[in-house]
């Protein structure tokens, strides 16, 4: 076969490997919609983070805003610390308050931010005061029988 | 106990053992001199690019076509799976997950080691049966340089673009599957299984998962083509043993290699 021809074929070869590539990393991962964008760093503490897990999304009103970089524990004050990386662009009044919630009935947890009405803002490295935790199915489900339990009682 | 069979059957497992063992040495010294006399195919590109049109360009149908079906089938199966939980949302996810971190590299190696690595075999035992080979050393060119090095480049180059290309046609099976014909929400799809595929979590692990597979058969098919006995039957075991070992090499590998990438998920 020519030299040509066979640098031809060679060519779209590799073009269509890396086209391959391109579509994987764009199209099927979440390069294109979220990385190489410039973040910020924000943290939280949490008394129960329940099945929350690192690169779990951060979202406020339901937008992605940004990914739970890293889950600490603080032995001095016996919380959660959970360190969250969010996209430059989105800015959050310092009275954000942050809560664990889930997705579904059975779906995965994430963080929701939810804006105050504060006019600073939080920069890098700021901490969310106002959070709260996980909902731990066992501790709803023994409240409730103990309230229906004492409703019994002064029924009676 | 000491019977003259006893000692002869315990002789051959010896013999078998450091047979072996003297065949590794010798396998890991080739593949030191392959890398070795590398440099020098870098700067014959030509050579390189010819053996990429026979390793790449040759193998793609295959591996389309097996991505293609191998996508097709993941999404009949995933869909009919996940419709019992009612989450058919979530096939996408499972689709690319699949495909991206298991099937692309280790399917795609598996049909690399049995299309362009058995011709490897076939090709350098036949050169060295008709003493080409030697041919080449008595004219003082190094068939290592000019035979082996550039056939191994090829390899590792062309294995990780045909695993890319093997997943991306795979998804887009799923895709054809689980949207176009059954009717899973197209949004869904996408939006899942974006949300769900790390870039470095899963598509780079996968990269180096075929990067490694590419190296491992490469080199495991040219050296049995190097190391055949120069005979007609020689040649034929030394193909059959290139699939096999390079085989059982990606599956071993794989394992090792997952268990290393995807412990803490």
């Amino acid at each position: 076969m020519e030299r040509s021809t066979l640098d031809l074929w060679v060519g779209l070869f590799m073009v269509a490997g890396l086209g391959a590539l391109t579509i994987l990393a764009l199209k099927v991962g979440n390069m294109g919609s979220f990385g190489g964008t410039e973040t910020y760093q924000l943290s939280a503490e949490f008394t129960n983070i329940g099945g929350l897990k690192p690169r779990a999304a951060v979202k406020s009103s339901g937008v992605v805003v940004g990914r739970v970089a890293e889950i600490t524990f603080d032995n001095e004050k016996f919380l959660a610390k959970v360190s969250m990386t969010i996209d430059k662009r989105y800015k959050f009044p310092k009275d954000t308050s942050a809560a664990i919630l889930t997705a579904g009935l059975l779906g995965e947890q994430y963080i929701g931010l939810e804006g105050g009405a504060d006019e600073a803002m939080l920069a890098n490295g700021g901490t969310i005061t106002l959070t709260q935790s996980a909902v731990v199915l066992e501790k709803l489900i023994s409240q409730f029988m103990y309230s229906k339990a004492s409703e019994g009682g002064s029924a009676k | 106990m000491f019977n003259r069979g006893n000692i002869i059957n315990v002789r051959t497992v010896g013999h078998h053992t450091i047979d072996s063992v003297l065949r590794l040495g010798y396998a890991t010294r080739f593949f030191a001199l392959t890398l070795l006399h590398s440099g020098t195919s870098f700067r014959r590109l030509h050579l390189i690019i010819r053996e990429l049109y026979f390793t790449g360009v040759l193998s793609m149908i295959i591996i389309l076509v097996s991505g293609l079906f191998v996508g097709m089938v993941l999404g009949f199966q995933g869909y009919q799976t996940l419709k019992t939980y009612g989450s058919e949302s979530a096939l996408g996810v499972l689709v690319a997950l699949s495909l991206v971190r298991e099937l692309g590299p280790v399917v795609s190696a598996l049909l690399f080691a049995s299309r362009a690595g058995s011709a490897m075999t076939a090709e350098i035992g036949l050169m060295k049966t008709t003493e080409q080979l030697s041919a080449m050393e008595m004219m003082a060119v190094d068939p290592i340089a000019r035979v082996v090095a550039p056939r191994f480049w090829a390899g590792v180059i062309s294995m990780p673009l045909l695993a890319a290309m093997f997943s991306a046609m795979g998804v887009y099976g799923g895709y054809l599957i689980g949207v176009v014909l059954i009717g899973v929400d197209e949004g869904s799809f996408w939006s899942q299984m974006q949300s769900a595929v790390d870039f470095r979590e899963d598509i780079v692990n996968g990269v180096i998962k075929s990067i490694v597979f590419g190296i491992a058969v490469t080199w495991i098919a040219l050296f049995e083509g190097y190391d055949a006995p120069p005979t007609a039957e020689g040649v034929s075991g030394a193909t059959t043993r290139t699939v096999v070992t390079s085989s059982l090499a990606i599956l071993g590998l794989d394992f090792i290699l997952t268990a290393f990438m995807f412990r803490g998920i």
